[in-house]
């Protein structure tokens, strides 16, 4: 064994990781591979900061009047758990890392169509970064993720602008990388990749893309404004000033509404790619699940207003939402069943992506099904602001969008890494994760019901056995995420050597060596088939 | 309270519809949930992969099949988008004759008048079985009105006013939570219902200190703020008489006609020029910032009380 632990070493082949040392290498590459791991990196980090918000957020909630910081504390932790992770992991998670990594190699180009513009969406990324980790350390912020107005403008004496100027300055590296998505998916297909050719990661990456592109601008002008409010006291929110105290709770869901399916439409690629890998099948009704991404992505510019039903808004406007809210499940329903015709009569797999698969598939459904009981107005009025709305949009981006991600990287791991990983380790870690996010975010649903409302620092005693067995099953869920992070940075150095194509996917990233060579391909692919052509070989003989 | 009930106390007229609908929700949900898990457990052992080499016939998808399971989850959400708008649209509106009660949220209290005047913070005392309507503003933040007992939630917010209501159907003490972030002790925003047997509540009403009524208090606002110099009963000062204007359409100098609820009250005394009455000069100064949220109640609550007193001819004396 040790020739073969040494052999590599000696002859390794030229690849994007040993193309060049030194931290200029890094930090100045242009290659999408590279900056691809700046962003597991920094998206890495931020997922621990938030993470480790979110555990003490859950020892606190295990007595009633609050068992380890200050109110004020406690509305900080919620506030910066939700800042970073939805802006500084969800939405760049998948685009960000998984995507740069794999954009170009599945379209079979050499990189993406701005490298430019794709190196600087990280350094924009990091100063959003740099600020919002200035505003934890310079005393912390305590409006909510959501930063609603009068409070977030002019009431809150908390690092609001900090925090601000981040989240705006974040926005443009998603706008930066969607449009070099978009250009790139249009532009750049190699000869022979037609749009129905296409994985179904690359048609969700292109939805996600126009969401990117369209809604984080509205993101930007209303956080600009809330900044000037809140610095300039011009009165656009806040009716003491003369402005209207709604107007910032439509400017922000109509971002942060799309922001969702910014999160959940990559994880839905990814685990089409590993069902159709895991399952040996072509994905049962292509067209119909790659155009379900375009509808998810177009309808929830519509739905903004389902957050809005409680706020005194007309009942008409209740209504119009309420119905476009209910229109855009069914995509989600029809992608749902899709994925699961498709195992019919597979080869099925269980390695540990497929598991990651199937645990998103199972804890997608069951956060789309509560999505119900908020997009109907009658249960909404009662659940609105409760602890069910955070079970049910934590399946959506914990169950749904991070299992995904976790899929992705364990999928394309050998490709990324060039190295294996214990599959077994892998496959406990996503039995044990699955296992904590339900004990962790299932008795919430009926907290919700009972009526506990979100963001208490402290809570009426009989709600504490159910927060009690909440923060329990977070233990789990920690330990669940810790596993990956220990035996994917061990397989760096000592896991196997990768062979180009470990699962036997279909897909040009495997077609060339694990890790790829900085320019992607040796010669530029040609491709004469549809995607997820794993079928029986026409005169190969198996 | 029991050691771990799975639903909350149903204390008022809607509860149980709300529940109900609750109730087909989860089996949509369990339902839907248990069929893909088993049909995916099932395939995941029938369809193991047995060899290395096995390479199954692709199946392109099946188009009658993506049309039924487009359908079928069509029509159910239709069903639950049908029943929960009417459950909704029923409740929308309070019933003719209900009881008033103003409530005024501020970090972190609730601040509650009752048009008899009666006070109270962080406590609701109603009478069972009679439909109370809430008038509720904000003086600060958004707040969120939520009794869970009762399935009824509405913002409440600073410059507005937004209205709720509820039959209250048990004798009891129910929570009321603030289910909007308001600030540091948001989870502090907490306060009672108090249901109370209709005799009971009428000398809870009647007891105490026998403080002034709003009407009577906002009579007083009225005249102290100087209100009563222009706006006489007679409508000869310089605004138009209030008398009978509560409720019915007044004429702008635009041409529109808007009606004279709170909403148009509050923002005459507030933003008086945002809305000047046919045949009067925009010379009303505001009241910004030097009546309480609780002081506006109440000359609302004497103006509408003015508006019943004397119905008048609608042709307002020209000056």
């Amino acid at each position: 064994m040790s020739t073969a632990t040494l052999e590599p070493r000696v002859h390794a082949p030229r690849n994007y990781l040993n193309a060049d040392y030194g931290w200029k290498s890094w930090l100045f590459t242009l290659d999408h591979k590279r900056i691809a791991l700046l962003y597991l990196i920094s998206v890495t980090f931020f997922f621990l900061v938030g993470g480790s918000f979110a555990v003490l957020m859950r020892i606190h909630l295990t007595e009633p009047q609050g068992a380890l910081v200050q109110p004020e504390t406690y509305n900080k932790l919620f506030t910066l758990h939700g800042v970073i992770m939805i802006f500084f992991f969800l939405i760049p998670s998948i685009p960000a890392v998984l995507g740069n990594f794999l954009v170009p190699l599945m379209v079979g180009a050499r990189d993406l169509a701005f490298p430019k513009l794709n190196l600087l969406s990280w350094y924009i990324y990091i100063v959003g970064g740099m600020f919002t980790l200035y505003s934890a350390i310079a005393g912390g912020v305590d409006t909510g993720w959501t930063f609603y107005t009068p409070y977030s403008s002019t009431y809150s004496n908390t690092q609001v602008t900090a925090v601000a100027i981040g989240v705006f300055v974040t926005g443009f590296s998603s706008i930066l990388t969607g449009l070099n998505f978009i250009v790139t998916i249009h532009k750049m297909r190699c000869p022979g990749l037609t749009w129905f050719r296409m994985p179904l990661f690359l048609w969700s990456m292109y939805a996600t893309s126009l969401i990117m592109v369209l809604g984080t601008p509205v993101l930007a002008i209303t956080i600009f404004l809330l900044a000037l409010e809140h610095l300039f006291h011009v009165g656009i929110f806040s009716p003491a000033l003369g402005g209207d105290p709604l107007l910032f709770q439509h400017l922000f869901w109509f971002y942060s509404h799309p922001a969702v399916y910014i999160m959940i439409l990559p994880a839905m690629g990814v685990v089409s790619e590993i069902i159709a890998c895991f399952s040996r099948k072509r994905i049962f009704g292509y067209s119909i699940v790659a155009f379900s991404s375009v509808a998810i992505a177009v309808l929830g510019f519509l739905v903004w207003g389902h957050h809005m039903f409680v706020t005194g808004q007309s009942v008409f406007a209740g209504l119009i939402f309420s119905l476009l809210s209910f229109l855009v499940a069914i995509p989600s329903a029809i992608k749902v069943f899709n994925w699961t015709a498709t195992l019919y009569k597979g080869s099925i797999s269980y390695e540990a992506p497929m598991l990651y698969a199937m645990g998103f598939i199972g804890l997608f459904t069951m956060g789309g099904l509560t999505g119900l009981f908020l997009a109907s107005l009658a249960t909404d009025v009662h659940l609105n602001g409760t602890y069910f709305v955070v079970a049910h949009f934590h399946y959506i981006m914990v169950g749904g969008a991070v299992m995904g991600y976790l899929g992705g990287i364990h999928f394309w791991w050998p490709k990324i890494s060039g190295r294996k990983y214990p599959d077994m380790w892998a496959g406990i870690a996503a039995v044990i994760i699955f296992i904590g996010f339900n004990l962790t975010f299932f008795p919430q649903f009926i907290l919700g019901y009972l009526g506990m409302p979100r963001r208490y620092a402290f809570y009426p005693a009989e709600f504490q056995v159910l927060n009690v067995m909440s923060s329990a099953g977070a233990t789990v869920l920690g330990v669940g995420y810790l596993i990956p992070l220990i035996y994917l940075i061990w397989s760096m150095r000592y896991g196997p050597i990768a062979e180009p194509n470990p699962w036997g996917a279909t897909g040009l990233e495997w077609t060339t060596a694990s890790p790829p060579p900085t320019e992607n391909f040796a010669e530029i692919p040609v491709v004469t088939e549809e995607a997820y052509a794993y079928g029986p070989k026409e005169g190969s003989g198996d | 309270m029991q050691s771990m009930p799975f639903q909350p106390e149903q204390a008022s007229s809607i509860a149980k519809s709300v529940d109900e609908l609750y109730l087909f929700l989860t089996l949509v949900t369990v339902f839907f949930s248990a069929l893909i898990f088993s049909v995916i457990f099932y395939f995941m052992i029938r369809y193991r992969r047995r060899s290395p080499d096995e390479r199954p016939k692709p199946i392109e998808g099946n188009f009658p099949l993506e049309v039924l399971w487009t359908t079928i989850p069509t029509l159910i959400v239709a069903v639950i988008f049908v029943w929960s708008s009417m459950l909704y649209f029923k409740n929308a509106e309070a019933p003719k004759g209900s009881m008033e009660i103003f409530v005024t949220g501020k970090q972190w209290m609730w601040k509650v008048e009752h048009p008899e005047g009666q006070r109270e913070i962080n406590e609701v005392h109603v009478p069972l079985g009679r439909p109370v309507k809430l008038t509720m503003t904000s003086e600060d933040v958004i707040h969120d009105f939520f009794v869970p007992a009762f399935r009824v939630k509405k913002d409440v917010l600073p410059g507005r006013y937004t209205s709720l209501w509820f039959t209250a159907t048990k004798v009891g003490t129910f929570h009321l939570f603030c289910a909007q972030y308001c600030g540091a002790f948001h989870a502090g925003m907490i306060g009672s219902i108090i249901v109370q047997e209709p005799d009971e509540f009428e000398r809870w009403l009647a007891g105490g200190t026998p403080g002034e009524s709003m009407e009577q208090a906002g009579e007083k606002v009225f005249q102290s703020s100087g209100c009563s110099t222009c706006h006489t009963p007679d409508g000869a000062g310089l605004g138009p008489s209030l008398l009978g204007v509560y409720g019915q359409p007044v004429k702008l100098t635009t041409g529109e006609t808007v009606t004279a609820d709170d909403a148009y009250i509050r923002e005459s005394i507030l933003l008086p020029k945002a809305k000047i009455v046919m045949g009067y000069t925009p010379i009303m100064p505001t009241f910004q910032g030097q009546l309480t949220e609780e002081q506006l109640n109440d000359v609302i609550a004497y103006i509408r009380a003015l508006g019943k007193s004397q119905p008048k001819p609608k042709e307002e004396g020209k000056q």
